[in-house]
């Protein structure tokens, strides 16, 4: 009988020991490509990132940010690594390690990390660190914190969404409520509403938060909802929910928006656009800033249009030429000022009064 | 060879031929990938122990693990398969949160209120898995498995409450600054802390930068508990005899029932303080949504697997289990190479546990071949 259990514990445990295990790291498998031995070709600076828990396969930010390192390597000759973090309570070791490694810059990677980076610069004042979409007040000198004008893009999905749409009904999913995901909500709304002034149109937009950034089903359900319920297409700033959002644009037939990268190649006859973030772009150029020594520390930096670090991908099949082209010159006169896209409540308020 | 024979035959001989061959295994691996298996394996131990706070980084995050293995190794020994030792420790975590947040006593009543009010929440929810096995008869493997995602759940839930939810995260408000028990959290960041400390490097290393707790003595004083009330006590003997044989017992008068729901209520209390420990000891002090499960129940698995379900074993493993993930991040780090080696080695070790039986029946036929050879 002991025996027989016994067995039996072994090989129960033995299976989902090992499937826990596999599972918890699905995200390792771009790494390999870090080589330890490109610092010493003479310019020996050397940048080490740590990801969230998304990992640094995660096909967002942390991914994008990871390509960015990777360009600079290439570029520069600096050494770059990254540490990837499985709980939040790996944060604080991990940054830990990437100064121990002689880091002469650290980026933390996503608004989670903010608290553990901030904490990190103050104990280590002789290293430089900078954050991913997390604005700081008074950070000391050696912090930056990196934010993206989302309202831009945001602006043009919106008036993408507005023009193509046939039900004249359109939805938005956010992930989680805040200064990032408002960027998304109002930048899009607003852009519905310059189209609506312009066309003489009457596009509602349906939105609904998921309340997390990483439940796929939840945001399948919602989206699959706001289509039953006559909307035809669908942007989503929801990070890993947007995978069910483009799952149910393909299941209904209907159209979707993707964020932060193109998202297309989910689902090339339903993705009609996706606002960009390019993050990867962000890190080359605030990294190289950073080494020349061409950004005060403590400060925090603010990337757009003009930037070029946000946008919207060329590929449009699926949209009208002549509307894309109207998005592009939107996109023109954000660059040049003449539109401010809100990024929250009460700047969308004031923005609606001036249409 | 009679030496050798013998060496086998012991229970521990089994977990080390484990370790070992995992090890060999992973250097072939790494070979394989194109990354030297020496400098791996130095960066690995280098940032396992290369330096006290790396040492003391291993030891944190070793405690929650020593609990939620011991945990399981409990369980088994008494004929229960815990698997939900995962959602037990959410369980644990959630409940730590709540109290944690909700009062603000001083440190001497709000810390083992914190900590007693995670590891109720981790005794009911193992509790009930055992009722639900003793009273319908229901597999403990499916409901803990569901009670995973229950737990997992009811953490995203209560993270997005208006009450704990803290404004622009994905977490809840930490607990009340009297509820850490890391050592002297207040005074090693103060100046005149920080003044005195810096006359000792390694002290400095150790408490500045890391969150250096009191909770790995109670993860080994839990797992000694355990040991000696399954060895020395009247119900632990019982409760092994259970583990043994579940008819035998109930026909010597023992009462099974009551024995499996205490059995799981005792496992899901430890997993459930692993979780209140996590909770008062480590930054950032609060839960987030949870995406996936993080692991550390079933890391507990793998470390009760290794320790052979042994309680005082547990001790060991974890650490062992602890030091390979942090350090292997380290490989990573150092050599480039993808944290999946070092997964790949872990499953390793824990897959060769498995095969465990196969060592003594390497020794019986060691011992008859030597035999054999001895009559011809």
């Amino acid at each position: 009988m002991q025996d027989i259990s016994r067995r039996h514990f072994l090989g129960t445990a033995a299976a989902f020991a090992v499937t826990a295990g596999l599972t918890a790291c699905g995200g390792g498998n771009a790494g390999g490509t870090g080589s330890a031995d490109a610092g010493k070709s003479g310019k020996d600076y050397k940048i080490e990132m740590v990801t969230d828990t998304g990992g640094v396969s995660d096909q967002s930010f942390n991914q994008s940010s990871w390509e960015g390192l990777q360009q600079l390597e290439k570029d520069n000759g600096w050494t770059v690594q990254y540490i990837e973090s499985k709980q939040e309570s790996d944060y604080a070791t991990n940054l830990d390690k990437a100064v121990d490694d002689g880091s002469n810059l650290v980026w933390g990677i996503g608004f989670a990390m903010a608290d553990a980076v901030a904490h990190s610069a103050k104990t280590n004042p002789e290293v430089q660190f900078a954050v991913i979409d997390n604005a700081f007040e008074d950070a000391p000198k050696n912090l930056i914190g990196v934010t993206f004008r989302a309202q831009e893009p945001s602006f043009l999905m919106g008036y993408i969404a507005a023009r193509t749409t046939k039900t004249n009904k359109v939805g938005f999913v956010g992930g989680i409520s805040g200064v990032v995901i408002d960027q998304f909500d109002y930048g899009y709304q607003a852009g519905v509403a310059y189209a609506n002034k312009e066309q003489g149109t009457n596009v509602e937009v349906q939105g609904q938060y998921a309340d997390s950034f990483s439940d796929s089903a939840k945001g399948k359900a919602i989206a699959s909802k706001m289509y039953s319920s006559g909307c035809d297409v669908v942007f989503h700033a929801a990070g890993g929910v947007g995978a069910g959002v483009i799952e149910a644009a393909k299941e209904a037939n209907k159209f979707a928006i993707g964020v932060d990268r193109d998202q297309a190649y989910l689902a090339p006859d339903n993705v009609i656009s996706s606002a960009l973030k390019r993050v990867d772009k962000a890190i080359v150029e605030v990294s190289t800033k950073i080494q020349a020594g061409d950004i005060e520390g403590g400060t925090n930096i603010d990337l757009g249009f003009s930037e070029d670090c946000v946008g919207i991908p060329e590929e449009h099949k699926l949209i009208d030429d002549e509307v894309y082209k109207a998005a592009i010159e939107l996109g023109d006169k954000i660059k040049a000022g003449d539109i401010k896209p809100p990024f929250n409540k009460e700047t969308y308020d004031e923005y609606i009064k001036t249409l | 060879m009679k030496t050798i024979v013998k060496l086998l035959r012991k229970p521990i001989a089994a977990s080390i031929l484990a370790i070992v061959v995992g090890f060999i295994i992973a250097a072939i691996v790494l070979a394989a990938a194109g990354y030297a298996p020496g400098p791996s394996f130095a960066a690995m131990f280098n940032g396992m122990i290369g330096r006290p706070k790396y040492i003391s980084n291993v030891i944190i995050k070793a405690t929650p693990i020593i609990l939620t293995g011991t945990a399981v190794a409990f369980a088994f020994k008494t004929g229960l398969f815990n698997i939900g030792a995962e959602g037990q420790y959410i369980l644990g975590t959630i409940c730590a949160v709540i109290v944690g947040v909700t009062f603000n006593l001083p440190p001497l009543l709000q810390i083992p209120l914190v900590i007693l009010a995670g590891t109720l929440g981790g005794a009911l929810g193992g509790a009930a898995v055992g009722w639900l096995k003793a009273r319908f008869g229901i597999n403990e493997v499916i409901t803990s498995i569901m009670f995973n995602w229950i737990s997992l759940y009811l953490c995203n839930f209560v993270v997005n409450t208006q009450t704990f939810h803290q404004p622009e995260s994905t977490s809840t408000f930490p607990v009340n600054p009297s509820s850490y028990t890391m050592i002297l959290p207040q005074w090693k960041l103060s100046e005149e802390g920080l003044n005195a400390l810096s006359g000792t490097p390694w002290l400095y290393e150790v408490l500045v930068k890391t969150d250096v707790n009191i909770g790995i003595l109670i993860a080994v004083a839990a797992a000694i508990l355990i040991a000696v009330l399954l060895k020395r006590t009247k119900i632990g003997y019982e409760m092994r005899a259970v583990g043994l044989n579940r008819e035998a017992a109930q026909f010597a008068g023992i009462n099974v029932n009551r024995n499996i729901v205490t059995c799981m209520l005792i496992s899901g209390a430890l997993c459930g303080l692993a979780g209140a420990l996590s909770v008062t000891g480590l930054e950032p002090h609060n839960i987030s949504t949870l995406a996936a499960f993080e692991n550390n129940g079933f890391n507990g698995l793998s470390v009760a697997f290794i320790a052979g379900s042994s309680p005082i074993g547990c001790i060991f493993a974890g650490l062992l289990f602890s030091g390979l993930i942090y350090g292997g991040q380290s490989v990573q780090q150092v050599m480039g190479a993808p944290s999946d080696i070092i997964n790949i080695m872990i499953g390793t070790i824990v897959f060769l546990m498995a095969l465990s039986q196969i060592v003594p029946m390497i020794a019986d036929r060691l011992e008859r071949k030597s035999k054999g050879a001895e009559n011809a």
